[in-house]
């Protein structure tokens, strides 16, 4: 269990960070977990290429909740390319049933590491995803708005 | 105190180990029940001798699968206080409450002629449903209301869970169906049926109602109670999955037109019409689910050898012992009546500040298995504000030992995220 809900989970679960909603976000997406009813809304704001502002809400499981507090903390204000490169090797993660990727990706992902376990279990594999579902979909919407040029990386279910 | 039955060694899966090697805790049965030996045994019988299409064919195996077949609507019907020709094989309730209200739609489209007149739906009329359903004896009548212009309304939930009695009067003069539960696979509660019954019936309305939950855990007579229609399935029962059933007054079903149409169900076939059998076969089109009826023949004789009433008894005392181990952990919160009179051992709580995902998630590292989620019932839980809950449910082999282990895991779940 320990291996499932590490303490970076369990923390980020109760103290959330980038919970809120923005004035006027170029792109949003709205998610639901249909098994549970689940569900968050991520909003983007774009600068050129980078990702200016992220809100997000929602309610849900702790793997849903900590997986959008450290999306927040980890792509608010970056590049663009390196918050959609950040989902693209979280996803791999997940869906790595239980195991490390490369230590070179490992480190990309920092404390997003500890969601390695949650791919040991095929039923909350949608909760660690949800949010990062949104984010793609929000910032694929926020381009399309902006005119931000370059194409998001080769994406996975 | 021993329990009043001690069933599990006849469940070959409640052997098993889980997670690395823990026994095994089922307390799911509220969303589809383990299978004893004998059920499975009938249906691998039944494929080794007797295998055969139903209803054609001049060969012997071809009589004995159709016997098989015909025998298990005569066992399934006598356990329901049903009559032979009442019972259609449908693949699940939702299918069979599909039928309903699509038969409803065809006739409201003109379709089964001057018979199925009084089936008709229109604009003025109004279907009254529940806030306690499942999802599939709501979304069915959604889309009837959708498609023909009648008004759904419905009859609310008491702060326990139970129907609002006192608010039968959403159902008047306009209304044509009352469809609701005889147990809520969330609450638990039981549905008192007579007094919903009298009140369709004095203003002309079918009624419809879902059995999902009361069929395999109380003595049910459909005549007794009166419905019009009613919807169960053989998975919740100890049966197989893949088959379900429809019950329906005879002279209702002589009038309702089918829902599936094609081969099997049919009279005469010309390329402009066809002419439709009588019921059940009208309802029954395509290959049917045969091994799966001698499966819930099985299922039914297994349950008829224990008795339902002394498995009535022995799941409500599983029942007490949940709700009593519930009462104890701290902050845990039910969402249904505390007693267990009139109420199966289907225990739905929130622990709040802890989401169901991570309640059952715990429990499953002990070896208990739970239901997490909304239980294909949204809206009651939108009823108690939450969003979703998690579910243990008894059934005939549930024991004191489960009932103990599970509420020990719920103090564990408690600790675990405090």
């Amino acid at each position: 269990m320990e291996q499932l809900y590490q303490q970076v989970i369990l923390d980020h679960s109760k103290a959330r960070s980038g919970e809120g909603e923005l004035d006027s976000p170029h792109g949003a997406s709205f998610q639901v977990n249909p098994t549970c009813g689940d569900e968050c809304t991520v909003q983007v704001s774009l600068e050129g290429q980078r990702l200016a502002q992220l809100a997000w809400s929602g309610k849900g499981c702790s793997i849903s909740q900590a997986s959008l507090s450290l999306m927040y903390e980890m792509v608010d204000g970056e590049p663009l390319e390196q918050a959609e490169q950040l989902g693209e090797t979280f996803r791999e993660l997940i869906h790595n049933r239980g195991h490390e990727l490369t230590p070179e990706k490992m480190e990309l992902l920092e404390d997003l590491s500890a969601f390695t376990g949650v791919g040991r279990y095929s039923a909350r594999v949608k909760c660690a995803l949800l949010g990062w579902m949104a984010l793609r979909e929000a910032l694929a919407q926020a381009r399309h708005h902006t005119g931000a040029s370059g194409q998001p990386p080769q994406t996975q279910a | 105190m021993t329990d009043l039955l001690d069933l599990a060694g006849d469940f070959p899966l409640l052997s098993r180990t889980v997670r690395e090697g823990k026994p095994l805790v089922y307390l799911d049965t509220g969303a589809t029940s383990q299978k004893p030996g004998q059920v499975l045994d009938a249906e691998r019988a039944f494929n080794e001798r007797h295998n055969a299409a139903v209803h054609r064919g001049a060969h012997q195996i071809a009589e004995e699968a159709t016997e098989a077949f015909e025998s298990a609507r005569s066992a399934v019907a006598a356990f329901v206080g049903a009559d032979f020709g009442e019972i259609v094989w449908t693949k699940n309730a939702t299918e069979a409450l599909n039928l309903v209200s699509h038969g409803f739609l065809n006739a409201s489209l003109g379709r089964g002629g001057a018979d199925a007149a009084r089936f008709k739906l229109a604009p003025g009329d109004e279907i009254v449903v529940t806030e306690l359903e499942h999802h599939a004896n709501l979304v069915p009548w959604q889309e009837l209301a959708a498609k023909t212009g009648a008004k759904l309304r419905w009859i609310p939930v008491t702060p326990e869970g139970r129907l609002d009695l006192e608010q039968l009067s959403v159902i008047t003069d306009r209304t044509r169906v009352v469809a609701f539960t005889h147990a809520s696979n969330v609450t638990g509660a039981v549905t008192e049926v007579a007094p919903v019954v009298e009140r369709a019936k004095s203003v002309g309305a079918y009624t419809v109602l879902d059995a999902c939950q009361s069929a395999a855990h109380m003595p049910v007579d459909l005549h007794d109670l009166g419905v019009d229609f009613a919807a169960f399935s053989g998975h919740k029962m100890l049966g197989p999955t893949g088959v379900g059933a429809l019950y329906g007054r005879e002279e209702l079903l002589q009038a309702l037109p089918p829902f599936l149409t094609g081969g099997s169900m049919v009279e005469v076939v010309t390329m402009e019409e066809t002419t439709f059998m009588p019921p059940p076969q009208r309802f029954e089109a395509g290959t049917q689910m045969v091994a799966q009826t001698v499966g819930m023949h099985a299922a039914v004789d297994y349950l008829s050898a224990v008795g339902m009433e002394r498995l009535a008894a022995h799941e409500d005392h599983m029942g007490q012992l949940l709700l009593e181990g519930l009462a104890e952990v701290p902050g845990v919160r039910l969402l249904g009546p505390t007693s267990s009179a009139q109420r199966l051992a289907v225990i739905a709580f929130d622990v709040p500040g802890v989401h169901p995902h991570d309640v059952g998630q715990v429990l499953d590292d002990q070896g208990i298995a739970v239901r997490v989620g909304h239980h294909c019932a949204q809206p009651v839980h939108r009823r108690f504000g939450v969003h979703a809950s998690t579910r243990a449910s008894a059934g005939v082999y549930t024991t004191t030992a489960d009932v103990e282990a599970f509420v020990k895991g719920l103090h564990q779940v408690v600790k675990f995220f405090a």
